[in-house]
C-alpha cells in the first residue's frame, strides 16, 4: 500500500501600494503605532463608501501576466460575512465569482540534477482587502486587544490547483512565487511582517493493494510563518495521515471527515488540530453594491503586458545560454534579484568572460556583500571595475590571486572611509603598488635565477641529491626579485636551468 | 412556489446574524420573512432564457482612486465609539483564535 500526496496552497500577498484598497489610509506595517491609521470606511463606519484603488488594481493585473493568468474582461467584488472582532464591517469585500485574474501556471524546478521542471496549475488570484490584527492575553485571561491599521489593506489570494505532489515541491512554489512578486515589485513578500501568509490544502490518495484509490480527508494547515515550515509541517501532516488512515480507514467524504483545519506547532515538528469553528463556513456571499465592476479592454492588458520585465525563469535560461554558464550559476544570480544580475551581466559583456564574471559575483561578490551587509547598490566596487580586475586576468597581466589581492584592497580603500575614488585607475596603481603585475619579461626572470642559484649552493646541492622540496626555497628567492611573476613560470623556467646546470 | 420557509433555517440566519430571538419573535419573523420571500418570488414567473445576468444594479464600471494618502482619524476620534478601548487598542471579549 502506497499514496500520493495532493497539495494545493493558498498564498496571500500584501500589495505594495501607498494605501488602501478602499480608502486613503496609509498602507504600512505600523505595530507600535495601533490605530493610526484609520477613517470611516476601514472602520466601517455608517454612510461611508469604498473607492477602489487604481493602482491595486494594477498590481494585481500585472501579477495575473505574470502568472499566465486570464485577465478578467468583467470583474466585480462581492460580500462575504463573518463575525469577527478585527472585521469592522462584519463583511470582507472581496471576489466570489468573477475574481480579476483566472486560471493560469507557475514553473517550478522539480530536480535540480537533471533540471526537470514542471507547471503548478493557478486556479485564480483575487483582490480582497485584509483585516486588522487582534492580540489575546497570553494567559487566556482579560481583553483582546484590536488594531485596525491594517483593516482595509490590499491583498492578492493566489489558489493553485491541488497540483504539487510533495513537501519539498510546496516549497519550491513558493520560493518561485516570492521571486516573481519580488521581480515585479508588486509585494515586500515580508513573511515576518505578514506581507506574505501561506495556508497548505492537504491530502493523500490511498492507492490499497487491491488496486482502489481512497482519498483521506482534507487537512488546511494555516498561518505557517516560513517556507521552511510548510515544508516540514506538510511532511509530518503526509505522515500522520497516512497513520490515522491506516488505523482508521477513514476517507475524504465519511461522516465527521470533511476539512480539518491544523496549526503546525515548530517546536514539536508537528501539526494538531484547531478548534473548529462552531457552525460550518456559510459567507453568504452577494455583491458588493458600494462598488462598480471594472473591466478591461484587451488594449490594455496588452499595454500591462508590454510593461512587465522579463521573468525569473526566462532570465534564468536566456543568461545560461548569453554567457555558457550553469544552470546552478544562473539560479544563484537570478535569486538575487534585479539589481544584481543587472550587475552580473554588465560586468559578463564588459569582460566577454561570463563563466569567469558568474565565478566572482557568486563567490568573492556575494561574499563580501554578506559579510559587509552591503546590498548590491551599496557595493562599492561598481561593475567598470570588478569588469576592470577581470580583464586584467583574461589578458594575463595579473594572477586571479593577484586579482583577489587587489578586490581586497578596493573594499579595503571603502572601508577606511576616504575620499579615494574607485575607479579602473584605481586597479591600475594597487597593481603598481603591490607589484603585482606578472613579469612578463623572462629576461629578468631568468637574472633571478641565476642570482638565486649562486647564493644558494646548498639548496642547490640538495635539490641535486634527490630533495625535491629544496627547489622551495629557490622559487622563494626569485619571487622576492620579481614580485608578479606567475609561480608557475618561474617553477618551470627555474627546474629547466637547474636540469642544464 | 418555494418550499415555505422553516423555523430552523429563520434560527439558523438569526445565529449568522447573531441575533437572538424569543419563539414568538422567531414565529413572527418566519410568517413576515416568509411573506418577502414569496413576494420576491413572483420574479420567477419571468422567462429570463434569454437575458443576461446581471451583477450590479448600476450601469458605471471603472471608478477609481488614486493611490494618494489622505489623512486619517488622529487615534481619540477612532476610538470614540468603541464600548471599550485602553487609549491605544479598541478592546474586545477575549477571542478564541481558530
Amino acid at each position: 500500500m502506497d499514496y500520493t500526496v495532493i497539495i494545493g496552497l493558498e498564498v496571500h500577498v500584501q500589495l505594495l501600494t501607498k494605501t488602501k484598497l478602499y480608502c486613503g489610509c496609509a498602507n504600512l506595517f505600523n505595530p507600535d503605532n495601533p490605530n493610526v491609521q484609520t477613517c470611516p470606511v476601514c472602520l466601517g463606519l455608517p454612510g461611508s463608501l469604498p473607492v477602489l484603488n487604481k493602482r491595486a488594481v494594477e498590481l494585481a493585473v500585472r501579477t495575473g501576466l505574470a502568472l499566465n493568468l486570464d485577465i478578467s474582461q468583467y470583474t466585480k467584488w462581492d460580500r462575504k460575512q463573518y463575525y469577527y472582532p478585527d472585521l469592522p464591517k462584519n463583511y470582507q469585500i472581496s471576489q466570489y465569482d468573477l475574481p480579476i485574474t483566472h486560471d493560469g501556471w507557475l514553473e517550478i524546478e522539480v530536480n535540480a540534477d537533471t533540471g526537470e521542471r514542471k507547471r503548478v496549475g493557478i486556479i485564480r488570484a483575487h483582490l480582497e482587502e485584509d483585516a486588522g490584527k487582534n492580540m489575546h492575553d497570553e494567559r487566556g485571561r482579560g481583553d483582546s486587544q484590536v488594531d485596525l491599521n491594517r483593516a482595509g489593506t490590499p491583498l492578492l489570494e493566489i489558489v493553485s490547483k491541488t497540483d504539487i505532489r510533495s513537501a519539498a515541491e510546496a516549497r519550491k512554489y513558493l520560493e518561485e512565487l516570492k521571486l516573481l512578486l519580488l521581480y515585479l515589485g508588486v509585494s515586500d513578500c515580508n513573511m515576518q511582517e505578514g506581507s506574505l501568509r501561506c495556508d497548505a490544502n492537504v491530502n493523500l490518495h490511498v492507492h490499497t493493494n487491491d488496486g482502489h484509490n481512497i482519498p483521506t480527508p482534507i487537512t488546511e494547515i494555516k498561518n505557517v510563518n516560513s517556507f521552511r515550515n510548510v515544508e516540514l509541517a506538510i511532511t509530518s501532516e503526509v505522515e500522520r495521515q497516512f497513520e490515522e488512515y491506516k488505523r482508521t480507514g477513514k476517507k475524504l467524504g465519511d461522516p465527521g471527515a470533511t476539512k480539518e483545519t491544523r496549526g503546525f506547532n515548530a517546536a514539536t515538528g508537528k501539526t494538531f488540530a484547531q478548534r473548529g469553528k462552531e457552525e460550518a463556513h456559510d459567507y453568504r456571499y452577494f455583491p458588493e453594491p458600494d462598488l462598480c465592476p471594472v473591466t478591461f479592454t484587451e488594449e490594455q492588458i496588452q499595454a500591462v503586458r508590454e510593461s512587465l520585465i522579463e521573468f525569473p525563469a526566462d532570465r534564468r535560461t536566456r543568461m545560461q545560454a548569453a554567457y555558457q554558464i550553469s544552470p546552478y550559476d544562473a539560479a544563484v544570480i537570478v535569486d538575487q534579484q534585479t539589481e544584481f544580475a543587472d550587475f552580473y551581466e554588465t560586468v559578463a559583456k564588459g569582460c566577454g568572460d561570463g563563466k569567469q564574471a558568474a565565478n566572482w559575483m557568486t563567490q568573492d561578490v556575494l561574499r563580501e556583500m554578506n559579510d559587509r551587509k552591503l546590498t548590491i547598490g551599496t557595493f562599492p566596487i561598481r561593475p567598470e571595475v570588478l569588469c576592470a580586475i577581470l580583464k586584467k586576468i583574461n589578458q594575463g597581466d595579473i594572477t586571479i590571486k593577484a586579482g583577489r589581492d587587489v578586490f581586497m584592497a578596493l573594499l579595503e580603500d571603502a572601508s577606511m572611509g576616504t575620499d579615494v575614488i574607485i575607479d579602473p585607475e584605481r586597479v591600475d596603481r594597487i597593481i603598481a603598488e603591490k607589484g603585482l603585475a606578472i613579469v612578463k619579461d623572462t629576461g629578468a626572470i631568468e637574472a633571478a635565477i641565476a642570482a638565486a642559484i649562486a647564493k644558494n649552493e646548498k639548496a642547490v646541492a640538495d635539490f641535486k641529491s634527490g630533495k625535491q622540496a629544496a627547489v622551495g626555497k629557490l622559487i622563494g628567492e626569485v619571487m622576492k626579485q620579481c614580485k608578479g611573476a606567475d609561480p608557475q613560470t618561474v617553477r618551470t623556467m627555474l627546474l629547466e636551468t637547474l636540469a642544464k646546470a | 412556489m418555494a418550499e415555505p420557509l422553516s423555523l430552523d433555517k429563520v434560527q439558523r440566519v438569526a445565529n449568522l446574524a447573531r441575533l437572538k430571538l424569543s419563539t414568538d419573535e422567531l414565529q413572527a419573523m418566519t410568517t413576515q420573512l416568509g411573506r418577502i420571500l414569496d413576494y420576491v418570488d413572483r420574479l420567477s414567473e419571468l422567462d429570463t432564457e434569454d437575458v443576461a445576468p446581471m451583477a450590479h444594479a448600476v450601469e458605471v464600471s471603472n471608478v477609481f482612486r488614486e493611490d494618494v494618502v489622505v489623512d486619517s482619524l488622529p487615534r481619540p476620534e477612532a476610538l470614540k465609539n468603541a464600548p471599550k478601548t485602553d487609549g491605544r487598542f479598541f478592546l474586545v471579549p477575549q477571542v478564541i483564535e481558530h
